[in-house]
């Protein structure tokens, strides 16, 4: 009888557990999936931002001008702020002789990636010297093209008709890791005669200039240089009448810097 | 403390408490205090012993804390663990259930993940993926059974705290006897500092990629290069790069212009020496914890036998040298039995610098420190193409020291090129290159390792010690390309963003086979959570466990992954400014696999 009384003791506590670890395993297992999704309140993007909002400005070309008439303060900058796919591009390319802005370009753009190289930029560009303001619309392509030529092409319409393009190639020679070579040659063509700005219709000037700098750091290059302009066809005639000098060799020296 | 600029995103609640406030001052206060302290001694003089403190048992404090180090003669702010660089080894035994408090004395939110150490996905520290991260002020209480053996490590995962300082070994005993029986036993951990805000270190390389490469060809090597191999074969080896607009000496993302390259946090002057007696069989746990960079280590004068990677044990192998990319660990045994001193002697693969250390019979001595091997440029079939049969010539020429016969051997020998498909999204502005022809190469060292006259592990090397523990053929490949822009400093996978991506979605118990290739020009340790990656080799059979698998440039590579943990694990490549562009999502759950996301191609 105490056997008996044993082994049923026995069975129902086999069923017992049996029950148990059929109710219980499956419960555990969900328990185990549920754990591992916990509830979050940030997410992965939120915490690891692939794509912030990075900015740049560059003095690509901050000089002394050895020129004829003078000493000449020169500048070519540009700066740009945004994400890896949106950024607003700044241009800006003048002289400054005795005191007074002889020459001001800017252009305000913005610079869409399009290719692994390549980006198409738009936006407007405004000339406030030498003559009255012109502005303009533009757009254009600027990149790295194959043996590592930089280029910046632009298409422009203005006012009242006109029409222009331009171009910049660049190129650096690390002579060294840090004392690089680049030369540069830009160049211009306008649709009409813009007299009061010494525009002639046509290819109408071009520099190409050769810089050697020394990155004493990656942002900071003093350099020296020759640059190089020329005037062509009615520019040339334009500047002619002005008893100004259609070719022209300067000196220059000046830093490079960027933050 | 260091500004991450957002990186780490500011869920935690503004402090409001003014007796945590208070506390938050006080920790300033206490940081500077130490710093005055601190600032005419190096880090490494904290703590005169050699290595980090040894915790072990299964109750564990951490705390996250800002204090000054001093690596190059200029104090900075660093994050450390327990005041330390590396912070504590924390022993761990297998079968135990370990519970380990991380208290965060940062200002802003940290985290801690076990890296290979497989955690409930919760426990995994990826704030955003595992929880939410551990605010400032808070303490995140860990607790985690263990079921493993083995070398791994910890490091934060949170922005980029892990470069500054927030990363430790872990050293798990196996419940039986170690089969690897050694007399001394130390932990070599590599890593890379930066006086720098790693955040200013992205931002540059945004700005200009090629910033702290200060190991580019010049002019000179023109000369060179013509003087030796012709005028028109180094033109033209030039212009085949040119027309890619690629640069061979890119080895490397960051370099020893900024790096002190570390080793057990002590840089090369301050010598880190493991002491052994002649004759004595010493096991060295390799861990990179560098966030940008990859080793090659030897130790001349010493044969190392490896018998562990990522933890798992493997068939010795007796090399000279051994490539350790960011995130790997190799257990190495070495058996000095003369009474002379030996280089540790881990150098980076761009060449710029080295870390060093000394296995010594007696304190204060030092072999010779070897110089770093000369820069190799990659070489076409680095990149995995096809090599025009007209430009065999340039071909040899581009190969420079290293033989290109070599290269052509590996990607024709054994191991034929596959044709490969690239995804309509690679043909982006995101990626600058794909390879056409990828191989996997397994017995090729790499990139300025090839026939440098060493013994040189490779993958091909590395067979586990056990076999393949799960046994099935995997029921679905996955098959994604490592891809990025360096000019642009653009990565992902596929070309994808990972938010564009969404994630990668596996069925608990299913087996899947991940199809790599590296449709980039530099090495990739890419890392998975929470599951074992399982490498085959070129005939698709089972080779190695690991956590972290390297994979170089124009390769190709396939593993096996069990997706037997539920739950969110991230996949990512374990350098640390790749990670938040090479990463995707991997969701393991009972259902709902939509055959992996748009995350890649796949296959039946």
């Amino acid at each position: 009888m105490v056997n008996r009384i044993r082994a049923a003791a026995r069975l129902v506590s086999l069923v017992t557990l049996l029950t148990v670890l059929v109710g219980v395993m499956p419960v555990y297992a969900e328990d185990e999936r549920d754990a591992a999704f916990p509830t979050l309140n940030t997410s992965m993007s939120e915490q690891m931002p692939d794509d912030p909002v990075y900015w740049m400005l560059l003095f690509d070309e901050f000089e002394w001008q050895d020129q004829r008439d003078g000493d000449v303060l020169g500048w070519d900058a540009h700066a740009w702020i945004g994400t890896d796919m949106h950024r607003a591009l700044l241009r800006a390319e003048g002289q400054r002789e005795d005191g007074n802005t002889t020459e001001n370009r800017l252009e305000l753009l913005w610079a869409h990636p399009v290719a692994a190289y390549w980006d198409l930029v738009a936006g407007a560009r405004m000339d406030t010297e030498p003559g009255p303001t012109r502005s303009y619309i533009g757009i254009g392509v600027q990149g790295l093209a194959p043996q590592w030529l930089h280029v910046e092409a632009t298409a422009w319409a203005g006012e009242r008709g006109q029409t222009a393009a331009t171009l910049k190639l660049e190129y650096e020679v690390l002579l060294t890791n840090r004392l690089i070579l680049t030369p540069k040659v830009e160049t211009g063509i306008y649709g009409k005669d813009d007299t009061a700005n010494e525009i002639g219709s046509g290819f109408s000037e071009m520099n190409a200039g050769l810089r050697l700098r020394y990155e004493i750091r990656r942002e900071f290059a003093p350099y020296v240089g020759v640059e190089w302009t020329g005037k062509f066809g009615d520019t040339a005639d334009l500047a002619r009448s002005n008893d100004e000098a259609v070719r022209d060799a300067q000196l220059v020296a000046g830093l490079r810097f960027w933050f | 403390m260091h500004d991450t600029k957002g990186r780490v995103a500011p869920i935690c609640n503004p402090i409001t408490d003014p007796a945590r406030r208070t506390f938050v001052r006080g920790l300033a206060l206490g940081g500077i205090t130490a710093g005055l302290g601190l600032w005419r001694n190096p880090a490494w003089a904290i703590d005169a012993r050699d290595t980090p403190e040894i915790l072990s048992g299964t109750e564990f404090d951490l705390r996250l804390g800002a204090l000054p180090v001093n690596i190059t003669g200029q104090p900075r702010l660093a994050t450390l663990i327990n005041d330390s660089l590396p912070g504590p080894t924390l022993r761990f035994r297998d079968g135990d259930t370990v519970t380990v408090r991380v208290t965060n004395n940062l200002a802003e939110s940290g985290s801690i993940h076990w890296h290979g150490v497989l955690v409930p996905a919760a426990m995994d520290g990826v704030p955003g993926l595992s929880y939410d991260g551990i605010c400032p002020g808070e303490t995140f209480v860990y607790r985690f059974p263990i079921r493993q053996a083995g070398t791994y490590w910890y490091h934060s995962h949170s922005g980029l705290q892990e470069q500054t300082g927030i990363y430790g070994a872990i050293v798990i005993e196996p419940r039986t006897p170690d089969p690897v029986a050694c007399d001394r036993d130390y932990v070599v951990m590599l890593s890379d500092w930066t006086d720098e805000n790693p955040a200013r270190v992205v931002a540059k390389l945004k700005k200009q990629s090629d910033y702290y490469n200060f190991g580019q060809r010049t002019a000179g090597d023109f000369l060179r290069d013509a003087r030796r191999d012709g005028f028109v074969a180094t033109v033209a080896e030039r212009r085949m790069w040119g027309e890619m607009r690629m640069n061979p000496m890119d080895l490397a993302d960051v370099s020893a212009y900024t790096y002190t390259y570390l080793l057990n946090g002590k840089p090369p002057a301050a010598n880190w020496t493991g002491l052994f007696s002649p004759g004595e069989r010493i096991r060295l746990r390799f861990i990179n914890a560098g966030a940008m960079t990859i080793f090659d280590v030897r130790i001349p004068g010493l044969q190392m036998t490896v018998v562990g990677t990522d933890g798992q044990p493997v068939k010795p192998v007796a090399v000279d040298e051994f490539r350790i990319s960011a995130g790997e660990t190799f257990d190495v045994i070495v058996t000095p039995d003369q009474d002379q001193a030996y280089t540790l002697f881990a150098q980076s693969m761009d060449r710029s610098g080295f870390a060093a250390g000394t296995l010594a019979p007696r304190a204060g001595m030092r072999a010779v420190v070897p110089v770093p091997d000369r820069r190799v440029p990659l070489t076409m079939a680095d990149m995995g193409h096809a090599m025009p049969a007209d430009s065999g010539g340039a071909m040899d020429h581009s190969a420079h020291g290293e033989h290109a016969g070599h290269d052509m051997s590996a990607m024709q020998g054994n191991d034929a090129p596959a044709v490969i498909t690239h995804a309509a999204t690679e043909f982006g502005p995101g990626v600058d290159m794909r390879v056409d022809q990828p191989s996997t190469r397994l017995d090729d060292p790499g990139v300025g390792l090839r026939d440098n006259g060493r013994r040189v592990l490779t993958y091909a090397d590395l067979e586990s010690s056990f076999d393949d523990p799960d046994g099935r053929e995997p029921g679905r490949t996955i098959e994604l390309h490592v891809t990025g822009n360096m000019d642009r400093y653009m990565w992902s996978f596929d070309g994808i963003p990972m938010e564009e991506a969404g994630p990668i979605r596996l069925v608990h118990g299913e087996r899947i086979r991940v199809v790599l290739v590296n449709d980039t020009m530099m090495d990739h340790p890419i890392h998975l959570h929470g599951l074992w990656s399982d490498l085959e080799d070129e005939a698709g059979a089972f080779k190695v466990r690991k956590h972290t698998i390297n994979i170089k440039a124009g390769q190709k590579l396939s593993y096996r992954v069990a997706a037997d943990a539920f739950g969110r694990w991230a996949y990512h490549c374990h350098l640390a400014l790749h990670m938040a562009g090479i990463f995707r999502v991997v969701i393991v759950d009972r259902d709902g696999a939509d055959a992996g996301g748009h995350g890649g191609h796949h296959h039946g």
